[in-house]
């Protein structure tokens, strides 16, 4: 009686092994390192050169690096101490340009437990160190812009057509509004929209002499003007946390209109506003030659490009941008969509030009702050590049085509096109920033209380359940342990509520041993063999267990759905430690029970 | 107390008779759970909670001084730059400071803590950051709206399931005493001006899940006994069940609680108002499925009748 099959304990012992490798990383420490990363929509590459010119970098300042680590992507430089990480860092963003480079801190886990995809767990901002935004886009702003934009292209295309309008504006409840004084020119104005623009629905009132239309976004294109939005200011903070030299930043979409910035490991809170905030625009020139009339600017790889003075289109006149494949000839292509103003005036500009080269120059504002004899200074700094040149193949004005990319080339350019400037204005409705020094605190506290939390426990199981305790007992280790395997391998972050998580599930899992354990007492008060005790204790405790902990899951489900940061890593780790308090505490300390007392003559049960 | 040392004690088979569910205790209970609802309620609508910026808004620094920090000086510089409404206090040490400020009507609420960090951190009294915490009003507003329907759902989850599973009596029972848990712990915060923030929050909903876990583990037994205890009264089987889980529940909460007390001391402070939270919570949902739940239970009227036969039993060796 009470015996598992071969099969079983090993399947248990495999899990268990399994759990353990996949917990082990969170034991190796950290290495101060420096992570080198292709900067944004940058054609370079990490190779044989790259890591040529680091070690010379590094050979010159005298540093011999634990190891170097390298893929395509990326490259991880390891050093002995955070000294050298510093020196090697600042003299390496001068080395390199067109590199992101990063410090870092990367785990020593060796290879062998990578190679299985073993990491340590994803440690949240209050147990490392580092800022915390919670932006929130503002899109009556955004859709308010458009509504403008819309007015400025109805203005034109009636002028155009030659058509006599008597308003056309901004509605200030929302729409772009337009009247006339006759019937006929409004249906037709009214026709005219709507087939060039199908995202508008019309709302037509007729008065004598006053016949109007207001034309506002269907529901449809609302929900794609603001999801577009959301991706575009994603995509422009993407790019601009990335000049930050961020190893790990998280940017995500939360909700319908906010986005979480999450900079690991940066304490300068004032520059990273500054970055995330500041703007940059695009202009459209013709390429001039060297002389009066033109300029000197650099393309992304230094050489210079002669440009002429005269803006023909800003980047705001840029109504969208997206990268395809041109049809006629099936190569790479960026489809630019231009307003209307900007439209007319490229379209005067190419017809002149036709067979002569166009650039795109990228124009970013950035403001840095810096102390001059004990004063706060605030330098605007204006970084202008030419990120491509283009021949005009014929005359063109709202919407063209920009040929003769690469294909990835392409993808970048359309991204910084749209990705210039912020699509809506965007506010900051969250900021949390942890020091590193009390994010190592908050570690060592969080661990000291598990600790002390669960010797205590083990301490008062032990004293009640003598033998049986020690199983009840490791299992709520092996539960530990599977906790934090199934939180390493999911890559959960970790936070200090988190941490308060795995504690409270300590004190929660034992309830399922206990429950088994009273029950076999009373199977012995019955007066029952030992053998039919134990059996009927997992048993009849089973019902139990089950019913108690999927009601405290439909809770913590619950809380995980609707919470938000610090609530959502507290509702994972209880729910994870839940599921696995249901299989250590049951399973596995039955398969320990019946190994050593199955199929064996007891007298009495020390219990 | 003498009765958790007996029960830790080795040889302890101790039973326990304890009259639980007489009518006259009940309604003692009742009047004492009735009157503590009604002062958590008064006190929260008439005192209200003393929230945290999770939910005010506005911003919230650590600052931690080289030097011990001068309170005094640190509200005046605040005080006479413009900063009327900053609140200073001492936070964990005198070394630590922690500033808090409303929500402003200027655009720049966002530059805020770099200003006052350049205020404070002069020659004479170097400063380093630990916490800045910024939140702006719509934040607080998403959060208790987040944590109303984390509460619906449990709520409507909680009812299917124990109406499923045990009998609709036992699942409006159960809702009862989920509900007077975080009213209490609201309550104690409310009446002691403790401040209440987005720890605490989830420190409530966690305690909704663990003395739901509680009350089922007693009701699992009442309805196991029911049906095998077929000529005793509801009242007299209830009894004997709390009795026969007594010690379990004790276990428990016990080894729950004394998790809970090592966070509390040794947690830091960040996370004190969490942890006591969780202390009251255990305290409180411990006695709420005793004498809330089954209570509850007894007065809906349930009977031997309400429950269905027990479900056949499956196989015991495809049991973990």
């Amino acid at each position: 009686m009470n015996q598992y099959s071969t099969w079983k304990y090993l399947a248990i012992l495999g899990v268990l092994l399994l759990a353990t490798f996949y917990a082990m990383p969170n034991l190796f420490g950290e290495d101060p390192a420096v992570q080198i990363s292709a900067a944004y929509a940058r054609d370079v590459k990490i190779d044989d050169n790259t890591q040529k010119t680091v070690e010379e970098t590094l050979k010159n300042l005298q540093i011999a690096p634990k190891r170097i680590e390298r893929d395509d992507k990326q490259m991880l430089i390891r050093f002995n101490d955070t000294d050298e990480q510093l020196k090697a860092s600042s003299a390496l963003k001068t080395a390199l340009s067109g590199f992101v480079v990063a410090q870092n801190l990367a785990s020593t886990t060796p290879n062998w437990l990578l190679a299985i995809g073993a990491k340590p767990m994803y440690l949240g901002l209050d147990l490392r160190g580092g800022i915390h935004f919670l932006m929130a886009i503002d899109m009556q702003t955004a859709i308010r812009q458009d509504e403008e934009r819309f007015s400025q292209e109805f203005r034109n295309l009636f002028r155009e057509e030659k058509m006599r309008y008597k308003t056309v504006q901004r509605n200030t409840q929302g729409g772009a509004f337009i009247s006339f004084t006759d019937l006929v020119t409004r249906d037709k104005a009214v026709n005219l929209i709507k087939t060039r623009y199908p995202d508008l629905i019309s709302k037509t009132a007729d008065e004598p002499e006053n016949f109007s239309a207001t034309f506002t976004y269907t529901p449809q294109a609302l929900k794609q003007v603001k999801d577009t939005a959301i991706e575009q200011n994603l995509t422009t903070l993407r790019n601009r946390v990335n000049e930050l030299g961020v190893a790990e930043p998280v940017i995500q979409r939360q909700g319908e209109d906010k986005i979480v910035v999450q900079l690991p490991g940066v304490q300068d809170t004032a520059r990273a506003k500054e970055i995330l905030g500041s703007t940059a625009t695009l202009e459209f020139r013709l390429v001039g030659e060297e002389g009066a009339g033109s300029q000197q600017m650099k393309n992304r790889d230094g050489h210079p490009v002669w440009l002429k003075r005269s803006v023909i289109v800003t980047g705001d006149q840029i109504s969208n941008a997206s990268s395809g494949v041109d049809q006629q000839s099936g190569s790479p292509a960026v489809m630019v969509r231009l307003d209307g103003k900007g439209a007319k005036r490229m379209y005067e500009t190419t017809k002149e030009n036709v067979k002569k080269p166009m650039a795109v120059l990228f124009i970013e504002n950035k403001v840095t702050t810096s102390v001059v004899d004990g004063k706060e200074v605030k330098n605007r700094q204006k970084v202008e590049e030419v990120i491509n040149v283009a021949t005009i193949q014929e005359a063109f004005g709202q919407n063209f085509q920009i040929t003769g990319l690469a294909n990835n080339e392409a993808i970048n350019l359309a991204l910084l096109l749209r990705a210039g400037a912020l699509k809506a204005p965007m506010e900051i409705v969250e900021e949390r920033t942890i020091g590193p020094s009390l994010g190592k605190e908050n570690i060592k506290q969080g661990v000291n209380s598990i600790l002390v939390g669960f010797l205590l426990v083990v301490i008062m199981i032990s004293i009640r359940y003598r033998q049986f305790g020690i199983i009840a007992n490791a299992s709520l280790f092996l539960n530990v342990i599977m906790l934090i395997s199934l939180l390493s391998i999911m890559q959960a972050t970790l936070t200090l509520p988190g941490l308060a998580g795995i504690l409270l599930t300590i004190g929660m899992a034992i309830d399922a041993n206990v429950l088994i354990f009273e029950r076999i007492r009373e199977e012995i008060k019955i007066g029952n063999s030992p053998q039919a005790c134990i059996y009927a204790g997992y048993e009849k405790a089973w019902a139990t267990i089950l019913d108690s902990n999927v009601t405290t899951l439909i809770g913590g489900l619950a809380l995980f759905s609707f919470g938000s940061g610090p609530v959502k890593g507290f509702a994972i780790t209880l729910c994870l430690g839940i599921l696995t308090s249901m299989f250590t505490a049951v399973t596995v300390s039955r398969g320990m029970t019946n190994w050593f007392y199955g199929n064996r003559k007891i007298d009495k049960l020390s219990i | 107390m003498k009765g958790i040392l007996e029960i830790l004690r080795m040889s302890s088979y101790h039973e326990f008779n304890y009259r639980f569910m007489d009518k006259s205790r009940r309604n003692l209970w009742a009047m004492i759970s009735i009157a503590l609802t009604l002062i958590s309620i008064g006190s929260f609508l008439t005192k209200g909670m003393v929230l945290g910026i999770d939910f005010t808004g506005g911003t919230l620094l650590e600052l931690r001084y080289v030097q011990t920090a001068d309170l005094n000086q640190v509200r005046e510089t605040l005080h006479g730059n413009g900063y009327k409404d900053a609140m200073v206090q001492y936070f964990g040490s005198s070394h630590d400071v922690l500033i808090r400020l409303g929500m402003r009507e200027e655009k720049n609420s966002q530059t805020i803590s770099n200003e006052i960090i350049k205020l404070l951190d002069t020659d004479q009294n170097q400063v380093t950051v630990r916490r800045v915490e910024f939140v702006g009003p719509q934040v607080g507003k998403d959060l208790i709206e987040g944590g109303l329907w984390a509460m619906f759902y449990t709520t409507i989850g909680i009812l299917i399931y124990v109406a499923v599973r045990f009998e609709k009596r036992f699942a409006a029972a159960a809702i009862l005493a989920m509900l007077h848990d975080p009213i209490l712990i609201i309550g104690i915060f409310s009446l002691f001006e403790l401040e209440f923030d987005l720890t605490v929050l989830a420190a409530i909903l966690a305690i909704v899940g663990y003395s739901l876990n509680d009350t089922i583990v007693v009701f699992d037994r009442i309805r196991d006994n029911l049906l095998k205890i077929r000529k005793e009264t509801t009242e007299e089987v209830m009894n004997i069940s709390i009795n026969e889980t007594l010690v379990r529940t004790i276990m428990t909460s016990l080894a729950t609680l004394i998790t809970v007390l090592a966070l509390f001391f040794l947690g830091g402070d960040l996370i004190h108002g969490f942890a006591l939270a969780l202390i009251i919570g255990i305290v409180v949902g411990t006695y709420s499925s005793i004498y809330i739940a089954s209570a509850a239970a007894l007065w809906l009227g349930i009977k031997r009748a309400d429950l269905m036969p027990v479900t056949p039993k499956e196989n015991a060796a495809d049991r973990p």
